[in-house]
């Protein structure tokens, strides 16, 4: 009889920060490089003489994330010395924190097909990555690009019980740091050591542990762990082969995992304290700061963007991209409506970018700007399709809104009189037109209204100009 | 051994030990492991000395890594007398104003004892590490050899003060230093299990130190404290650990010697290490790996730091009845006693003398051949001490 298994897993997550320089020198991060050894400097790449000098923003990054996953931030924190020889790492120690890590102890609840679940989370670490071999012909070259570029891992408690809840877990982190400014979260910044074994339902005993190194596609990890799961169960059911507690690889082609190294044999890694960096104190005062300047949750934030109107798609979009909600924030924050501004971002803005084939990253336009073009056609000053003239001229020439306007003539205060004037003009140049509506052709009015728009140049404000005709017209 | 021509300078010219950087030149800690390696920046101290218009005038050998007792196992040139001490003797024999040396596990003061000449090892994180070719990050300190107390103070105003650079500098922007501070009334102590490891010639020194301090209206006594063998093997174990840690970048892959035999990444690791480090430093490396191992970590390294905060609590304790504390250098008083065949076997013992500034990082100041240790930034007391002796001399 084959009895029923539970699957117990625990994550090591990778992330790769979002700063603008690496974790102990000022060298930018790997993403400005654009040739091998492009970022790279004589402490990152390990010269004697060369001292390592902290970088705050890295742990102010670290302290929001713990923060985001409800962990205890710790308030004295140091970094230990890792000893392994590999030509990616330069100075053959990675700088980790081990003793005093930065948080501890958190908790982050999914939402599953299977209802809610807590995971607990043990631990968050800064650390710095190691470069990367390139093999080409009968060499390997080394590129310290990526060398000192700052990452947390986020360790878990073996509280996962499927490969669902584990992608639902790594998905919520990414649209949590996407939207935190802690990590962009691209292909290959994120990356999973997976720890795996199974037990007989009921059971309180864990299994024997295998661990699945160092995978960045989701896809790849859930069928990693389906595969993984299924030997171990394999080898106690039929007893195909002994488990051994070990680290093994995913192989993404074959679908199947392969040992990599027995723990009997796995390197002493003699970690000890880093004697060049001082241990980190981060006092109230610090601690306040980065609280406030911590972004909201994503949950909170999705419900505040819904109670304010916004749709489920348009708050999808926001969510996935820190810069675009920041700016919708600012904007919200400088008095402008929230449903308005998100289409102005979402629609307007994105428009223009697409037809200058640019991505969201690109954008410039702050949120003065934007709020200025707002309240603008808002308090009637100017109409919509003037507002978006003035939106292009500021994302593309970096022109001024207000100063665009005087300059352009599209703040033109028309008086009611000459409006009236226009559209009577109109009504009687375009006599085919106004006995096609009044035969119910309603589509005629649009030409009608075309019409007034052209000879007002853009300047009268559209409803008063449609009720104008409307009224008019009956 | 040279690598700059002397520049026109107006304040003197310093000699810079090769354990320290000097942009263009090389700069290889005495080791071959280093061979050909010239750094793209100098050293802060070099720097600030340069910019104060001071003027490098070369670099003085080192033994490998500043890990032996004198100089005496450098790879370049190993059998040349004249290596031993070298920066101490360009300083005794007047061709250079100072030096600039590493301080780690004493040859530095050793060589100033050796030669006649002053050293002082400051309080850690007064002068900047950058550019240093750090083994001991804990507890090394750049220091500087001169002639005579007043021109250690000169040197030393200019290179000390905060680096950004430098994650253990300490945040104050500059120090001053004295030599001319009133130094009758104050209370001198001899360590007597220190005095009893020293030949008669080097317990004479102390004497006569002593002597010249009394007659300045300084109350010497003498007192026994234990602490000094327990606190070199602490600093021995830490000072393996981190230097078997900060010479691992040396592998052959990315500047100075690689072996021309190697098939794989393996060999050409074992064959360039092998190759390029003398037999002391590899013994301190196998020591420090040891050290640092999965068992023994917590009975060896973890246990050392707790010694170095009771050492510090003990040493503290000390200074508040004493502003100094008097002691040997080393155990023999000239360059002969210190044969190269002994020497390794000696290197580790020796610095009993030396290692507690390390350990704790308080200053320690040599001078006519003895040494003065105080507590942190005590400096300006050690060298108002050694100067009253100094100029009684004159």
């Amino acid at each position: 009889m084959i009895m029923n298994y539970e699957l117990v897993i625990g994550l090591e997550t990778h992330v790769e920060l979002s700063t603008e320089s690496k974790i102990f020198c000022s060298c930018g991060g790997h993403s400005a490089a654009k040739e091998p050894n492009d970022c790279v400097c004589p402490a990152c790449s390990g010269m004697p003489g060369m001292l390592p000098v902290m970088n705050k923003r890295v742990v102010e990054l670290a302290v929001t994330a713990g923060l985001m996953l409800n962990c205890n931030i710790n308030r004295y924190t140091t970094f230990d010395k890792k000893n392994y020889y590999y030509p990616d790492l330069p100075c053959a120690y990675q700088i980790t924190q081990l003793n005093h890590p930065i948080c501890t102890d958190g908790c982050v609840t999914l939402k599953t097909s299977g209802g809610t679940r807590d995971i607990r989370i043990k631990q968050i670490h800064m650390e710095e990555d190691a470069g990367k071999l390139v093999h080409g012909g009968n060499s390997s070259y080394v590129d310290f690009n990526r060398t000192s570029v700052p990452l947390i891992e986020i360790v878990t408690q073996p509280d996962f019980r499927s490969a669902e809840e584990v992608v639902t877990y790594l998905n919520k982190l990414k649209n949590m740091f996407r939207s935190g400014g802690i990590s962009e979260c691209e292909e290959g910044a994120m990356r999973c050591d997976v720890n795996i074994s199974v037990r007989p339902e009921g059971s309180e005993e864990f299994g024997v542990r295998t661990e699945i190194k160092n995978m960045s596609s989701f896809e790849a990890i859930e069928k990693a762990i389906h595969y993984e799961s299924q030997r171990h169960i394999d080898a106690i059911e039929y007893e195909t082969e002994e488990l051994v507690q070990e680290t093994r690889r995913f192989d993404d082609a074959s679908g199947k995992t392969f040992a990599m190294r027995n723990k009997e044999t796995e390197a002493d890694y003699r970690y000890f304290p880093d004697a060049n960096l001082m241990p980190i104190i981060i006092d109230d005062e610090w601690l306040e700061q980065i609280k406030a300047s911590k972004p909201e949750a994503v949950d909170e934030k999705a419900e505040q963007y819904r109670e304010a109107g916004i749709s489920d798609k348009e708050i999808d979009m926001l969510i996935a991209n820190h810069k675009i909600s920041k700016l919708l924030d600012d904007t919200i924050a400088l008095g402008c409506n929230a449903k308005d501004a998100a289409a102005w971002i979402l629609t307007d803005c994105m428009g223009i970018l697409r037809k200058a084939k640019k991505t969201v990253n690109e954008l410039d336009v702050t949120a003065d700007n934007l709020a200025a073009i707002i309240k603008m056609v808002d308090g009637g000053k100017i109409n919509r399709n003037a507002g978006k003239k003035v939106l292009i001229a500021v994302i593309e020439d970096g022109a001024d809104p207000v100063e665009y306007c005087k300059a352009n003539g599209l703040d033109k205060q028309v008086d009611s009189s000459a409006v009236d004037g226009i559209v009577d003009k109109v009504i009687s140049e375009n006599a085919q037109a106004v006995e096609d509506y009044k035969n119910g052709k309603v589509k005629a009015l649009q030409a009608l209204f075309g019409a007034c728009m052209r000879e007002l140049k853009g300047a009268g404000d559209p409803t008063v100009i449609k009720e104008l005709l409307e009224n008019k017209l009956k | 051994m040279k690598y700059y021509a002397i520049q026109l300078c107006d304040k003197g010219t310093i000699a810079v030990d090769d354990t320290i950087l000097v942009k263009g030149a090389q700069s290889a800690a005495g080791s071959r492991i280093l061979e050909g390696f010239k750094p793209l920046f100098s050293a802060e101290a070099v720097t600030r000395l340069e910019a104060k218009g001071y003027a490098v005038s070369g670099k003085t050998n080192v033994g490998e890594f500043g890990l032996d007792l004198v100089g005496e196992f450098s790879y370049y040139g190993e059998n040349d007398a004249s290596l031993k001490g070298a920066a101490a003797s360009l300083v005794a024999d007047g061709e250079v104003k100072a030096a600039l040396g590493v301080d780690m596990n004493g040859a530095t003061r050793r060589a100033a004892a050796l030669s006649g000449v002053d050293f002082l090892k400051p309080t850690y994180g007064t002068v900047s590490r950058y550019g240093v070719i750090s083994c001991a990050a804990s507890g090394e300190q750049v220091g500087v050899y001169a002639a005579d107390a007043e021109s250690v103070c000169e040197v030393m105003s200019v290179i000390a003060g905060h680096d950004e650079k430098d994650g253990t500098s300490l945040p104050q922007e500059s120090y001053e230093y004295s030599a001319n501070e009133s130094v009758s009334g104050k209370k001198v102590c001899i360590i007597k299990e220190l005095y009893d490891k020293a030949d008669d010639a080097t317990k004479a020194k102390v004497d006569a130190f002593a002597d010249s301090l009394k007659a300045q209206g300084v109350a010497v006594d003498v007192v026994s404290n234990d602490m000094f063998e327990l606190a070199n093997t602490a600093w021995q174990i830490l000072m393996c650990a981190e230097t078997c840690n900060n010479v691992s970048r040396y592998d052959g892959v990315k500047f100075g010697h690689r072996s021309s035999q190697y098939k794989n990444i393996d060999e050409l690791y074992v064959n360039s290490r092998t190759e390029g480090f003398n037999f002391l430093t590899k013994a301190v490396i196998l020591y420090g790996s040891d050290v640092l191992s999965k068992n023994r970590y917590k009975d060896c390294y973890d246990k050392s730091l707790r010694v170095r905060r009771v050492v510090a609590e003990k040493f503290a304790k000390a200074c508040e009845s004493y502003d100094a504390v008097l002691t040997p250098v080393c155990s023999a008083s000239s360059y002969e006693a210190y044969d190269i065949h002994e020497a390794f076997g000696k290197v580790f013992s020796e610095s009993v003398f030396t290692s507690v500034p390390n350990l704790i990082g308080t200053p320690a100041l040599v001078s006519g051949g003895v040494q003065l240790m105080g507590k942190h930034f005590g400096e300006s007391t050690l060298l108002s001490l050694a100067h009253s002796v100094e100029r009684k001399g004159e």
